[in-house]
């Protein structure tokens, strides 16, 4: 169902320009609930605001990252008796393929995301805070560091934040081109000043991120929703959307869609309203015929029939099911970052998986084989095929290669490579195979890609 | 040649050294500042900065390759970063990138030789629901068309401002990097 008269939390007044001025923020409350969350007084024994905290959790926000972990936890596993300083790692280096919309808050909305900050860090308890943007975004690093200049010269930063006596530090830090950063142990690699090289986990970050010291990761969106609850309450916030997907989620519609877009939404939104009232349809009138649903690496939905699973049982895909973290994971995929990849019937899945693959290759940090490699051989298994010199047994070596991805190595980008391969690979068997056998694709009038 | 930062950047640098804990972590900055005075990053570049920062250039040299975003000497004066991932992919990047190829006369991967222009694939620029999608220096170039293409080349050849931009041009005539926050917050931020 779309909540049609839903309003905006995160992209309202995006497109307008000037929105991103602090006097216009103020115009609308804004730092008001920031205000008050700073007024909570810290436990002098942890130096956290556990009531804060708990306000979070009770709100039962997930994080927008790509996990969906409930964010009030991630911060009580914050380890509060180490004797160091602790800090904020603000993840704004949005690479995944298919998601583009911390760009857009960020843009128009920056002191909503300087708000969530100042929250985050008075609730944990932290001095510094850290903006990493990826470097490809100029203009959008241009626009922070004015709104984080705006914010200083009004004294919501700084020795005497806000006037509450704490201090808080924002500083934001470009990237330089690197998808694994998005990656929040690489990111901290990134942030010390090394290769974006994620590390072994546990330590988590929590306990022993940036420096070595607990660091709390968030996602922009994350960030910037806080000030929606505290401004709203825990209680009729949690009551936004399905209950264990509270709140509102940024869908970004892409690839065969009329109105491709940013649609903010409660998580009670199909998929069949998403690409067909939404998106207005598929493009040329063509049939649909897949949806990655959360951003590149989350496996793929298949809309043009059914398919045999990998455990041999017949199934086909339900375009009316609620984009939510739950209804994602029990239909076999992930809603990871919203973004749906809207592929029509003339759409070649292999020729769309091998550019998704060359992707996962070129992004590969390096550091465990199965990943370089394994992304390397996957590659080039698919040039062969779309070159037509594909061989009948390169299916399963195809499947044996993902196979020995996932689960082996530092980070999760090996997997996030396994699981489109997997899914295409398992969803779409006959034009695989098709392709290896006749050395052409199954596809009439297959678009170039 | 020898390479030092300018006043406006020393400045900056030096505030940079107050807002993080270690002096290496502001190596991914400072790289930005060397980008920002000269157009590019070179050895000499690499070499100073590793000095301020007490790291051993090979070290600033290996961090300074595993990122595919810093310009490199040898690069045009526009770069031209054409987005080929699957979201631009669907919606026509490959014409996109062959009209570049065909109005600046270049193939990808090249510089032409009068310097103007250097033309790569990259990956996802994630503008992925205004696709597809095109970098050019420090610009977005989104929704774009062969059409549109033709237009920016031939606005850039005659080194005039490029229609089609998606945020208007970069505010103050490129990137400040961190001079407003600078002005703002002088003092450091205690992380050091």
């Amino acid at each position: 169902m779309i909540a049609r008269d839903f309003k905006p939390l995160l992209l309202d007044g995006a497109y307008r320009a000037g929105n991103w001025a602090l006097e216009q923020y103020r115009r609308q409350g804004g730092y008001e609930a920031a205000k008050k969350a700073l007024a909570m007084p810290r436990d002098p024994a942890t130096n956290s605001v556990p009531a804060l905290i708990d306000e979070v959790k009770k709100s039962g926000l997930r994080g927008r990252g790509g996990a969906g972990f409930p964010a009030g936890m991630k911060w009580s596993f914050v380890d509060y008796k180490a004797k160091k300083p602790r800090y904020l790692a603000v993840n704004c280096d949005e690479s995944e393929p298919g998601t583009c919309k911390d760009r857009v808050v960020v843009t128009y909305n920056p002191h909503l995301l300087l708000e969530g900050i100042l929250i985050a860090c008075h609730a944990c308890g932290i001095e510094n805070a850290y903006i990493f943007i990826r470097g490809e975004y100029v203009i959008e690093f241009e626009r922070l560091v004015e709104a984080c200049a705006e914010a200083y010269k009004a004294g919501l930063f700084g020795r005497d934040a806000m006037g509450s006596g704490h201090t808080i530090h924002v500083t934001p830090h470009r990237g330089a081109g690197a998808y694994i950063c998005g990656e929040e142990t690489g990111l901290l690699s990134a942030l010390e000043g090394d290769r974006g090289y994620p590390k072994v986990k546990p330590p988590f970050p929590a306990v022993e991120g940036a420096w070595r010291c607990p660091t709390v990761v968030n996602n922009v969106q994350t960030l910037a929703l806080l000030p929606s609850i505290l401004r709203m309450g825990a209680e009729a916030w949690s009551k936004i959307g399905p209950a264990k997907s509270p709140g509102p989620m940024i869908y970004c519609l892409s690839g065969h869609v009329n109105k491709p877009g940013l649609y903010e939404l409660p998580m009670t939104v199909t998929m069949r309203e998403l690409v067909y009232e939404l998106g207005g349809g598929v493009l040329d009138g063509l049939r649909l015929k897949a949806v990655i649903p959360g951003g590149s690496s989350m496996p793929v939905m298949k809309y043009d029939g059914a398919y045999v699973g990998s455990d041999g049982i017949e199934r086909t895909d339900d375009l009316d099911m609620t984009m939510d973290f739950e209804t994602l994971r029990a239909a076999g995929s992930m809603l990871g970052s919203a973004s749906l990849i809207v592929m029509h019937e003339r759409t070649c899945m292999v020729n769309a998986l091998y550019n998704l693959v060359r992707f996962y290759h070129h992004e590969s940090c390096g550091q465990c084989t199965p990943c370089r490699e394994g992304s390397g051989w996957v590659e080039k298994l698919l040039a062969r095929i779309v070159r037509g010199k594909g061989k009948p047994a390169d299916y399963e070596t195809l499947m044996s290669v993902v196979g020995q991805m996932s689960g082996t190595t530092i980070c999760l980008l090996a997997d996030s490579c396994a699981m489109p391969v997997g899914s295409f690979l398992v969803k779409f068997k006959d034009e695989f195979q098709y392709y290896c056998e006749h050395g052409k694709s199954m596809v009439k009038d297959a678009i170039p890609l | 040649m020898a390479f030092q930062f300018i006043d406006e950047y020393e400045r900056q640098f030096r505030w940079l050294l107050t807002r993080y804990p270690t002096k290496q972590a502001c190596l991914l900055p400072a790289l930005r500042l060397v980008e920002a005075q000269q157009g590019f990053i070179d050895d000499a570049a690499k070499k100073y900065v590793a000095g301020r920062l007490d790291l051993a250039p090979a070290f600033v040299h290996g961090v300074f390759t595993f990122y595919s975003h810093y310009r490199r000497p040898g690069d045009g004066k526009h770069v031209v970063m054409v987005c080929m991932t699957l979201p631009c992919a669907l919606r026509g990047a490959g014409a996109i990138l062959a009209a570049f190829e065909e109005h600046i006369g270049i193939r990808c991967g090249q510089t032409s030789s009068d310097g103007l222009f250097s033309l790569r694939k990259v990956e996802c620029l994630g503008s992925c629901s205004t696709a597809p999608v095109a970098q050019i220096d420090d610009d977005y170039f989104e929704n774009l068309t062969p059409e549109k293409v033709r237009d920016i080349v031939l606005a850039l050849k005659n080194g005039m401002t490029p229609p089609h931009l998606s945020n208007g041009p970069t505010p103050n005539g490129g990137c400040r990097c961190f001079k407003p926050l600078v002005e703002a917050c002088p003092e450091g931020s205690g992380a050091r």
